[in-house]
């Protein structure tokens, strides 16, 4: 590990001031992504500012939904967070361990770096670490890779399923920068590779997430989170789908699913959705939708098992909702 | 770390990947180590140490507080020996640097006993066998006592879950659980 300047700011302006101008800087929230990233020398910065003595903990109710501070951590355990959303619940408590939750911030989780094991060993050519430098995976192994939104330049998958449940929900997060507070969807927060799969996400140099915004909608308190991977706990997902699903006299008139492990970014399978409205949730409607949740698709042979387990997910997310 | 490097250079080689090894990427200049005085409250103890910046908590308490009960099984946050309390909740402490943690009251397998006297969960350890080899315990103790600070009702259908986070390499997890099943039971009826 490279040695780096430490600084704790204890106002989001001075933490804003201590990465103006240092293109080198790191935030650092619950450090379990990071301290590896930093172990491993993957990143190197030369400074690195703790955020945990900032005011961005804790969960603010209003009539329009909830506002989640990013460093609100993923242990939280609020019943009412839980009834209003419970696929967030369910993503966040099917994520890493207790002892990882008790740390982990919502900002880190959304921000945390891909798990393609190339991209975690310097020693192997990796797009997404050195642009250009080629990518490890190409003829290495894809099992855990992507099957959707992947490009020749990275296959890597994001792995937050927070983050998944965060856009089936129409989530925000709220970003601040020396410029002043924007609003970016979660939708749009991490990139597609495309050339360029070291430029992961949409934030400009300098910004800090201060919050996530999850609205109140319809179909939120109809939601859950199904998760398949190498073991029953304390692994990434395989696949993974965020269903939530809003009907009116046993029709649905709106749906969101969202699948995880299976792309750089939260997958919005939007003709899965597509194949709900204006139907019964009945078994001929689910298998519509999960076999429609594998439109576009592009898998190598090491990972096309990933196909069958995103009809597997979707299916099994909605059967749930359709005995509710 | 450039023994770790190796091993796992080898661990992927066996992915069969086709490429060549690109070189490590080294920065031109070494960089000189940056430290910081600390005050943690450890095991009940204020301690003030000088630490390097990087240094994990882990190794700060192994390394420069001599308490060697708290495990390095990977130094990757993937098997839970080195679970700590920290501010009374568990914690990896291989994920986590020193720095970070001014002021924290840190609670390692060292602190739990009073004296002579077992804490309940370590007891319930010996009793039900809960160990092989013995170097997941410690943290497989600590985590079993953040654990039922959590969770006051815990279950005995929980505890697989709640206690996923805590590999064992002897696979002892049959009495692990019934161990902390234990425990549970006594502190729901008070000792
Ligand atoms: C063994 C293991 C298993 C895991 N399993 C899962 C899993 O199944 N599912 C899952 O979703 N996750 C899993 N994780 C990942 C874990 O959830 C993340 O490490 C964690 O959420 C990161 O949060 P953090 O606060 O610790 O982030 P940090 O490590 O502090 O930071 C991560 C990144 O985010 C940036 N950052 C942090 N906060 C902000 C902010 N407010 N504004 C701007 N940038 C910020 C940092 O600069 C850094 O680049 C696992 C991790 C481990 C080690
Ligand atoms: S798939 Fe992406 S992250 Fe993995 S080695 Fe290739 S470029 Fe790097
Ligand atoms: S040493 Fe920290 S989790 Fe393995
Ligand atoms: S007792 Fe040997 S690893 Fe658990």
């Amino acid at each position: 590990m490279d040695t780096f300047d430490y600084r704790r700011p204890a106002s989001v302006r001075e933490a804003l001031r201590l990465v103006a101008g240092h293109p080198d800087a790191a935030f650092v929230a619950g450090g379990t992504d990071l301290v590896t990233l930093l172990r491993d020398r993957v990143r190197t910065p030369g400074r690195l500012v703790d955020i945990n003595g900032l005011p961005l903990d804790g969960l603010r109710w209003s009539r329009d939904g909830v506002r989640i501070g990013a460093l609100c951590r993923n242990a939280v355990d609020d019943p009412r967070l839980a009834a209003a959303y419970p696929v967030l619940v369910r993503a966040l408590r099917s994520g890493a361990s207790p002892q990882i939750r008790n740390r982990a911030t919502f900002g880190g989780n959304l921000l945390q770096g891909v798990r393609c094991p190339y991209f975690r060993l310097p020693e192997f050519a990796c797009n997404r670490r050195d642009p250009g430098a080629g990518c490890a995976a190409a003829g290495g192994d894809g099992r855990l890779l992507g099957i959707f939104g992947t490009s020749a330049a990275c296959v890597a998958v994001h792995p937050s399923d927070c983050a998944v449940a965060l856009v089936a929900l129409d989530a925000t997060v709220v970003v601040e920068g020396t410029r002043g507070t924007r609003r970016i969807p979660v939708g749009d927060l991490h990139r597609l590779p495309g050339d360029t799969p070291h430029e992961e996400h949409a934030l400009r140099p300098g910004e800090l997430v201060v919050a996530v915004e999850v609205p109140a909608r319809p179909f939120a308190a109809r939601s859950t989170y199904v998760k398949f991977r190498e073991r029953a706990s304390y692994a990434f997902a395989l696949a993974s789908a965020a269903v939530a699903v809003h009907s009116e006299h046993g029709v649905v008139r709106d749906a969101r699913i969202c699948l995880g492990g299976v792309a750089p970014k939260p997958w919005r399978a939007h003709a899965a959705e597509r194949a709900l409205r204006g139907e019964r949730l009945d078994a001929a409607t689910v298998e519509a939708a999960a076999e429609a949740a594998t439109a576009g698709a592009r898998p190598r042979p090491d990972n096309a098992y990933k196909v069958e387990l995103v009809r597997g997910v979707v299916r099994r997310a909605l059967t749930e909702l359709g005995e509710k | 770390m450039s023994d770790g490097t190796k091993r796992r250079t080898v661990l992927a080689g066996g992915l069969s990947v086709g490429v060549g090894l690109a070189a490590a990427p080294a920065r031109a200049e070494a960089s000189t180590p940056k430290t910081d005085l600390l005050t943690l409250v450890v095991n009940g103890r204020r301690v003030r140490v000088d630490v390097d910046v990087r240094a994990s908590l882990l190794d700060t308490l192994r390394d420069r507080l001599h308490l060697t009960g708290t495990k390095k099984g990977c130094d990757q946050g993937a098997c839970g020996a080195c679970t700590v309390l920290l501010d009374g909740r568990r914690v990896l402490s291989c994920l986590t640097l020193a720095v970070m943690h001014e002021g924290s009251e840190v609670t390692t397998v060292e602190g739990l006993a009073d004296g002579d006297r077992l804490h309940p969960v370590q007891r319930a350890f010996a009793d039900h066998d809960g160990f092989q080899c013995g170097f997941c315990t410690s943290g497989q103790i600590v985590s079993a006592v953040g654990l039922l600070a959590e969770h006051p009702d815990l279950t005995d259908a929980e505890i697989p879950e709640l206690m996923s986070g805590n590999l064992c390499r002897c696979a002892a997890y049959g009495n692990i659980r019934a161990a902390i099943a234990a425990a549970a039971r006594l502190s729901r009826e008070g000792e």
